[in-house]
């Protein structure tokens, strides 16, 4: 028996740390009535950064944990590190929004946590029934927040859409597993990965199966042409659930997939490169256009993410461990932004109502400068305009691209982000030089207003420090694509295949 | 395992109900109900497909796999239920035609 087949439960630490934390603010929730909401959204950031930490502190090697199914390394520590950060950054921020707006109760934080923990298992499986239920576990979750303002029509049809295109997803990346199980005989992802390593066509099961996979896997991402629900689900949730969609399970969701196209499919690029260059033009594309005609600021962020998605899938098709690198500090960046964004959004409040509209961000720089200048900053950052960090993500990706020899696509990106700059930039013209609209409120809560100075300052200063990001992307990377080194594609003692029988 | 009917067979009973799960979710413009219903053929088909795999393969982890599924696929009913109930609530309807408030 080697460590990788006993019950080795240390690698789970911090999502030990969050079911318990999340089982227990359920209690707490439940005994403290009126003030439950406030003291459960506390407890769970406090627990999202003890998860951190003891990622941080757990991340040195690669252990395979739980008979193989769990695998902890650098590259799910990364990823770990970016889903609490998104995970905690719009929980602190979703408070204010939700008191104002009468759905202060303390099931959304736990909600939350539940669907964390579902997150940080996604990037840690190891085989495709890890896969599958650590999906699920982030998506049901999900699905209850979404509805989360029960009382009206548009959180209620948003949680319906996104309840019924998830259940559709599942089910076609659940269809893909079994025909890729099927035709190569095993769940776990290290066996597949040794299966499939034989030169040559594959079988035609195989291949259907990992579009299937890539299918469900794009539309957890919102990438096109399964991007359907996107504009709708943004718009109708409550705005801190938005912010909570935007950032971690994009986060959670690349990093399994990046996982599963590198490690058991790792061999065979070519198989499933046309497809995620075709997702990545077509998202790169609708991001681009479909974004000129909105008029709420949440759809317009939904078809930012869109094509962000694109931008990050254009780094994955190169299928090297540099375009890994690549899509990884494409992500961090991503997460800081959108945090960062929706933080700006959250305090859109005028005469204690919650607006949408970019009309209403006219001549914000007069009234509210400093929120006007984070506003302007994220723009710019968004649209890619240097020295700000956007712009380094979208050169990683595209420097990726071009050593890969797809020179194309590095262009053709870097033509629709001419064409995205566009909304973005008119946003900040709205904001600096049109005829100054009412003013917002003054927000009462501090903590949007610490989030998105932080956020923009990271954003700003990115140039000046860019070493730690692109330090431990590229150990991260490095522990998921050198094979040779990693623990997870060590092949199982055929013990566990017999015991199995 | 030995059995007279062939792997094939199952596969393609399995690829007919999913793509008759599939259709009835796009091609039905009635009740959210029909779409739970086909929703629940999709995983049914899924399950299928991991028996005969198993079976094929002398393999267990397969039908592990569809016991998880079966779990899941409950869980997800009765997320879905309650979502289309609150939905009911606020709109007094659920035909598909009427989930509009929104232009995806």
């Amino acid at each position: 028996m080697t460590d990788g087949l006993a019950l080795n439960l240390t690698p789970l630490l911090p999502e030990i740390v969050l079911f318990l934390a999340a089982l227990a603010l359920l209690v707490v929730g439940a005994f403290k009535d009126k003030e439950g909401a406030r003291i459960v959204t506390v407890l769970a950031v406090i627990s999202l950064i003890l998860a951190a930490l003891l990622t941080l502190a757990l991340s040195r090697t690669t252990v395979l944990a739980m008979g193989g199914h769990f695998v902890e390394d650098g590259f799910a520590a990364f990823f770990k590190m970016l889903i609490f950060l998104g995970a905690a950054g719009s929980l602190i921020v979703a408070n204010g929004y939700m008191r104002d707006a009468g759905i202060e109760r303390f099931e959304y934080p736990v909600l939350a946590l539940f669907s964390t923990l579902g997150m940080s298992m996604m990037v840690s499986a190891n085989s495709l029934l890890a896969l599958y239920m650590a999906l699920e576990l982030t998506s049901l979750p999900l699905y209850v927040m979404a509805a989360f303002n029960r009382d009206t029509v548009r959180s209620s049809e948003a949680g319906l859409k996104y309840f019924i295109l998830g259940a559709l997803a599942s089910g076609m990346l659940l269809y893909g597993c079994s025909l890729v199980y099927g035709f190569n005989g095993s769940l776990m992802f290290g066996e597949l990965g040794r299966a499939l390593s034989v030169d040559g066509r594959l079988p035609v099961g195989t291949v259907v199966g990992i579009v299937f996979i890539l299918a469900g896997l794009a539309f957890k991402l919102g990438a096109v042409p399964f991007h359907m629900w996107t504009p709708d689900v943004y718009e109708g949730s409550p705005t801190p659930v938005s912010t909570f969609f935007a950032s971690a399970p994009k986060i959670a969701a690349m990093g399994l997939l990046i996982r599963v196209l590198m490690q058991p499919f790792g061999h065979h690029v070519v198989e499933w490169q046309q497809v995620v260059i075709l997702i990545s033009v077509l998202s790169m594309l609708l991001g681009a256009f479909a974004a000129i005609g909105q008029t709420n600021i949440k759809r317009l962020m939904a078809y930012s993410s869109i094509g962000h998605i694109g931008y990050a899938f254009v780094g994955l098709s190169a299928g090297t461990e540099k375009g890994v690198v690549a899509v990884l500090v494409y992500m961090a960046i991503y997460v800081v932004m959108t945090v960062g964004t929706f933080a700006c959004i959250l305090k859109m409040r005028r005469d204690g109502r919650y607006i949408e509209t970019i009309a209403d961000l006219a001549g914000l720089s007069a009234s509210r400068p400093m929120m006007a200048a984070c506003f302007a900053i994220f723009m710019f950052s968004l649209a890619g305009i240097p020295p700000l960090a956007g712009f380094f993500g979208k050169l990683y990706v595209f420097m990726a691209a071009v050593d890969a020899g797809y020179l194309w696509l590095a262009l053709f990106g870097a033509l629709t982000s001419v064409v995205g700059a566009y909304y973005y930039l008119r946003i900040v013209k709205i904001i600096y030089f049109d005829d100054p609209a009412a003013a917002f409120d003054n927000t009462p809560h501090p903590a949007l207003n610490a989030v998105s100075v932080i956020a923009a300052a990271l954003i700003l200063f990115f140039i000046v420090v860019p070493g730690p990001v692109t330090r431990a992307a590229g150990s991260a990377a490095a522990s998921l694509v050198t094979p040779a080194s990693g623990a997870a594609n060590v092949p199982a003692p055929a013990s566990r295949v017999t015991a199995l029988r | 395992m030995t059995s007279t009917i062939p792997l094939s067979h199952y596969l393609t009973l399995a690829a007919v109900i999913f793509t008759i799960g599939v259709f009835g979710i796009f091609l039905n413009r009635k009740n959210v109900i029909i779409i739970m219903m086909s929703i629940e053929l999709i995983l049914l088909a899924v399950n299928i497909n991991f028996v005969a795999f198993s079976a094929y393969l002398h393999d267990l982890a397969g039908q592990i796999f569809t016991m998880f599924v079966l779990t899941v696929a409950a869980g997800e009913a009765a997320i879905g239920l309650a979502i289309v109930v609150v939905y009911f609530r606020n709109r007094g309807t659920i035909e598909v035609a009427d989930i509009n408030l929104m232009k995806g």
